[in-house]
């Protein structure tokens, strides 16, 4: 091993816990995570900045309930290991609104019944988010394609479909 | 069960340079971790056996899209997002382009990359066959150099890879196919997003007038690795398009594939797709159809 190597080592690894701690910046706020390497940004997200709105489904990536934007691009949390947060932005769905007033996707899920049991809600409104980011017009492809990393066990599908067809709309 | 996340680590090294020096080592000591994509789902089910990793995603060196003397290299760290971006791989590679779009669904394809795509070695990846397509050579890296390897030569099992414990790969090389070939790749799994293929199928063809002048045919989820089908290239190239090389062809890749039953579809079903998909391939060249 390189003096180099073991520098790097010694400058995340703290206390002798095996723990690491992360700097990044969560929904606008510089944050400094203690956590395992290995521990998903999921649970830290949720145990210790008591961020819940990101949820977790099938903890393998296929579900996309834990969806959150990091440096601006839809990632499911459950696969990031803590260390790979270093210095990232994050965003979560607590951070989608801008303070009171709601995201025109969060707005039309409401206004169209967008959600029953709500557990994949946060996770459809990112994608939906990081699809209005990329492509403000969305064709119909597109919103499928968009959302269809995400997994919806209540409605069905037609009512998300029709949120974001709506969030266009109303911009 | 969960594993125990304090007896994993994850270092962070600073450069490449850092990264091959922690593979120096010893061997398999430590192990490369890029995009997670495949190894944090083993680490969620308590399958993950090796616990020392180091994280090269944010290693320059190993990204980037770039093109020099006919090739196109492409670096180990680009994701299907990157793939799906890129201006360069969608007008001379579209196999490329098509099967990043196959690939999970958008959140993953951010966060996935080819080299792990390769390293994972799963013989129902979707990118590999494309690659066997277009006669990619993969690019390795350690302390002592660099060694390029064909892909074709790159699997040597099931999960069993040429590479060494001390090497990354740091890169694809693709030569430019030529030019008016035509290029064909379907996957079929049981859901649009995120589905691991019961067969993905790549290939690509010229033609001159009603005969075929080169054909080159990839499968995957079809054996141990991700298979090229030379045999049923050989028999098709030089033929007319017409049905009795249909037929031959479809025989052939019939013997060819060596699919097995499992939780995601059976081996006669693979079979029969394998053959469809060629037929379809075929078919569509005789009505000039394909990219």
């Amino acid at each position: 091993m390189t003096d180099d190597v073991t520098e790097t080592q010694s400058d995340s690894h703290e206390a002798g816990d095996g723990k690491v701690s992360v700097r990044c910046t969560v929904n606008g706020a510089e944050a400094t995570l203690r956590a395992y390497p290995f521990a998903r940004l999921l649970d830290v997200l949720r145990e210790e900045l008591s961020l819940t709105g990101t949820k977790e489904g099938c903890g393998e990536g296929e579900c996309g309930a834990c969806s959150v934007l990091i440096d601006g691009e839809l990632i499911n949390s459950c696969l990031v290991p803590a260390a790979q947060a270093e210095g990232s932005d994050i965003r979560t769905v607590e951070g989608v609104a801008d303070g009171e007033r709601l995201h025109a996707v969060q707005r039309a899920m409401i206004e169209c019944g967008g959600a029953q049991c709500g557990i994949c809600t946060p996770g459809m409104v990112l994608a939906a988010v990081n699809l209005l980011k990329h492509t403000p017009q969305p064709s119909e492809a597109d919103i499928r394609e968009g959302l269809a990393g995400n997994l919806c066990r209540c409605t069905g599908y037609m009512k998300i479909f029709d949120a974001v067809v709506h969030a266009v709309k109303e911009g | 069960m969960r594993a125990y996340l304090p007896a994993y680590e994850l270092s962070v090294p600073r450069t490449l340079g850092e990264a091959l020096a922690l593979l120096r080592e010893g061997p398999g000591v430590w192990r490369p971790f890029a995009g997670g994509t495949d190894l944090m789902v083993l680490l969620e089910a308590g399958r993950l056996e090796h616990r020392r990793f180091f994280s090269i995603r944010h290693l320059k060196e190993l990204r980037g899209i770039g093109e020099s003397d006919g090739f196109v290299r492409v670096g180990a760290l680009t994701t299907y997002a990157d793939v799906r971006r890129s201006e360069l791989l969608s007008r001379l590679f579209p196999l490329l382009g098509q099967a990043a779009r196959e690939t999970g669904g958008i959140a993953i394809q951010n966060r996935g990359t080819v080299g792990g795509n390769i390293a994972n070695a799963s013989p129902a990846a979707d990118t590999p066959p494309a690659l066997l397509a277009y006669d990619a050579e993969v690019e390795l890296v350690s302390a002592d150099g660099a060694r390029r390897v064909p892909y074709a030569d790159f699997h040597t099992g099931y999960k069993q890879t040429v590479m060494r414990a001390d090497e990354l790969i740091a890169a694809v090389r693709l030569p430019q196919p030529p030019e008016g070939a035509r290029h064909f790749y379907r996957k079929v799994g049981t859901r649009r997003a995120q589905a691991i293929s019961k067969v993905c199928f790549a290939a690509l063809a010229e033609v001159e007038g009603e005969t075929l002048t080169e054909v080159r045919v990839a499968l995957g989820s079809v054996a141990p690795v991700v298979l090229r089908c030379r045999r049923t290239e050989e028999w098709l190239r030089g033929r007319r398009l017409d049905m009795d090389s249909m037929r031959g062809a479809l025989d052939e890749i019939a013997r060819e594939v060596t699919p097995i039953d499992d939780v995601r579809s059976t081996a006669r079903y693979r079979t029969r797709v394998a053959q469809n998909l060629l037929r379809e391939f075929l078919s569509g060249l005789h009505m000039g159809e394909g990219v």
